[in-house]
């Protein structure tokens, strides 16, 4: 058995090196001995169990297994499987450690192994300096480097060609005729960010509000559009999450959905599980993390409550439904017609009020023996806020969360005595502006699919280049369940 | 439980290193802050067991017991059972490893222990830059660094 151990300090913080050794298909972009490195069986290169396969620049072929990794420790351990060099029973171990005097990497690279009778000191000599030794100068040099080029990041043009597409853009605040086709190109990808051949886009209340200028998401000219679900094309450097070919879905800033294809920052960006399809993330996700903050963080709905939820046939409403059903809560309905009626109970309504003779908050403490709602989901706003305050419980939570029908205007916070009221204004940028929020939402969200306790509803598919139609249907609110517009090459839907 | 870890590079072999540390009683002999030490019960210093008695320069008194000794991994473990510090089941190891580039060492020093959560910045100060810097910066002044 033969051992080797070599090892070094690099003058970069352990992050930096980390960076660059972590990548376990990535030894082509810095050794000098490795001509070309691919992962077998569509793995991940972080996956433990990954087979590495290397061309050496000698033309010897390699086939190395990823046994350990761990960022906690800043180390992996390998072994070779199948080699054209005689190296048998190979295991080696990369091992990082801060250096705290000076910020600096101490770095140890070291294996075990048999080598043929009498060649033991050549193999010995040949992973010590031809692989590590070699390995080492490699880091200093590919760290100075990126170092250098990070110095000149704004004039730093990314390899290769942007992605040609389409998007639908405004030119300027107004209707819904503002919105028309334009050609976008996707630039390869930078560091932190990703590039994605979108399949399906979801339309929202918010994109109305973008397009007439009511929230300031978007200074036309651009495309609208929050929320899509598609294929990664490529990742830029420190992109770890992600993969080509991996299909993803988001909702979150920047505006610019409407499109084909698309690149942006990759960290709000989640994968998909196999049995979420394309369309339904494009339908759901937005409005599926929109009614699992509501109901599981600005108000955590306890069982045995009574939840008055406006619009209940719409995209976010339905979730709302099944989802405060499941919960254990009472839920009230209250919509506008007799076919939402039914969309509502289908959706888990225990009640639904419609317009009538008698007022809502009437009709709502009918409903409870008096007691009124002890929350009530609000995203109609003026023209229901005042009814919403009266239709409390004591000690009732008001979650207004939306405006659709216009701004409320100015209140009287002493209005609120009535019922030692408790109001929300949640913001979904708020709950979902990190990484970790994402994934703690989008986590129980996809459960809950799985789970079939929500439903994605794909009320009406639309061509991209009719999402000028798509936003009259949803400002008429004459839908029912969610939208989603499908790039034209995509359709197949009807004629 | 908090954590404290320094460590640094000594421009010299680790057997030179590890023969300058070993000594479970030789505090005195390189790190500044140590002024006086003995093992108790007159115990070799190298028997893992042993409790070495010392005194800072400034006048406080420690006792430590040796738990794991490896001149293998080139690496010393002890525990505090009686110091001012205000510490409660405290353990820190010191430990060298060669920087085969260049016949340097690398050496870290690292502590578990619990403390009241106020004094918990004010000990990791103490302990990572005074004692534990304290110590690399003598050897680097000896060996160079």
């Amino acid at each position: 058995m033969v051992t080797v151990r070599r090892s070094t300090v690099i003058d970069a913080p352990i992050a930096a090196v980390w960076a660059a050794l972590r990548d376990f298909n990535g030894h082509d972009r810095w050794h000098p001995a490795v001509e070309r490195s691919s992962i077998e069986s569509g793995l991940r290169p972080d996956q433990v169990g990954a087979v590495r396969n290397f061309v050496l620049t000698g033309g010897e072929r390699l086939r190395e297994k990823l046994l350990t990794l761990s960022d906690k420790d800043h180390s992996f351990r390998y072994a070779i499987v199948e080699s054209e060099i005689p190296l048998r029973n190979y295991v080696a171990e990369v091992s990082l450690k801060p250096v705290t005097d000076g910020d600096r990497t101490f770095w140890s690279w070291s294996s075990r192994f048999e080598a043929p009778k009498g060649r033991e000191r050549e193999m010995a000599s040949l992973v010590a300096e031809g692989v590590y030794g070699a390995g080492f100068e490699a880091i200093r040099q590919h760290i100075e480097a990126r170092r250098s080029a990070s110095r000149f990041a704004n004039t730093e043009s990314h390899a290769g060609p942007a992605l040609d597409g389409t998007a639908m853009v405004i030119d300027r605040y107004g209707a819904a005729e503002e919105l028309h086709a334009a050609p976008v190109a996707a630039p390869p990808p930078g560091p932190g960010q990703v590039r994605l051949r979108q399949t399906a886009i979801g339309v929202n209340y918010i994109d109305i509000y973008c397009r007439t200028g009511f929230f300031n998401l978007l200074k036309p000219p651009g495309a609208l559009g929050m929320e899509a679900a598609g294929t990664v094309i490529d990742v830029g450097p420190g992109v770890r999450h992600l993969a080509p070919g991996q299909r993803v879905a988001y909702a979150c800033p920047p505006v610019g959905a409407y499109a084909t294809a698309r690149t942006m920052d990759a960290s709000l960006i989640v994968p998909l599980p196999d049995s979420i399809d394309d369309e339904t993330a494009a339908a759901g996700l937005l409005k599926g993390m929109t009614a699992e903050f509501l109901l599981h963080r600005v108000h955590p709905l306890r069982r045995g409550e009574t939840a008055l939820i406006f619009a209940p046939a719409g995209g976010v409403g339905r979730i709302l439904c099944q989802w405060a059903n499941h919960l254990g809560a009472t839920v009230i309905g209250a919509t506008s017609s007799e076919e939402k009626a039914r969309a509502a109970r289908a959706a888990g309504a225990h009640h639904v009020i419609l317009p009538g003779e008698q007022s809502l908050e009437d009709q709502v403490s009918a409903l409870t023996k008096g007691r009124g709602a002890n929350v009530i989901f609000d995203a109609v706003g003026r023209d229901t806020f005042a009814h919403s305050i009266a239709a409390l419980a004591d000690c009732g939570h008001l979650v207004s969360f939306g405006q659709a029908s216009g701004p409320i205007g100015s209140w009287d916070i002493g209005a609120l005595a009535a019922r030692s009221a408790t109001i929300s204004r949640p913001n979904f940028g708020h709950y979902t502006d990190t990484p970790e929020k994402v994934a703690a939402i989008t986590s129980r969200l996809f459960d809950a699919i799985e789970r079939r306790i929500v439903s994605i509803d794909v009320g009406r598919r639309y061509r991209l280049s009719e999402a000028a139609a798509a936003h009259r249907a949803l400002e008429a609110r004459e839908t029912m369940g969610s939208i989603v517009l499908l790039p034209d090459s995509n359709w197949n839907g009807p004629q | 439980m908090t954590q404290v870890y320094t460590s640094s590079v000594i421009a010299a072999p680790v057997d030179q290193v590890w023969a300058a540390i070993r000594n479970f009683n030789g505090l005195p002999d390189w790190h500044p802050a140590i002024a006086e030490s003995r093992i108790e019960g007159g115990a070799p210093a190298d028997q893992v067991g042993c409790v070495r008695a010392f005194r800072l320069k400034d006048g406080g008194f420690i006792r430590e017991r040796l738990l794991a000794l490896s001149d293998y991994d080139y690496s010393c473990t002890y525990s505090i059972l009686e110091s001012p510090m205000g510490v409660e089941n405290y353990v820190a190891t010191l430990k060298v490893t060669p920087i085969t580039d260049g016949g340097r060492s690398f050496a870290e020093w690292s502590a578990e222990f619990d403390c009241p959560e106020e004094r918990e910045a004010e000990l990791v100060d103490l302990i990572g830059k005074d004692v534990f810097q304290g110590g690399f910066d003598a050897l680097k002044r000896r060996f160079g660094g």
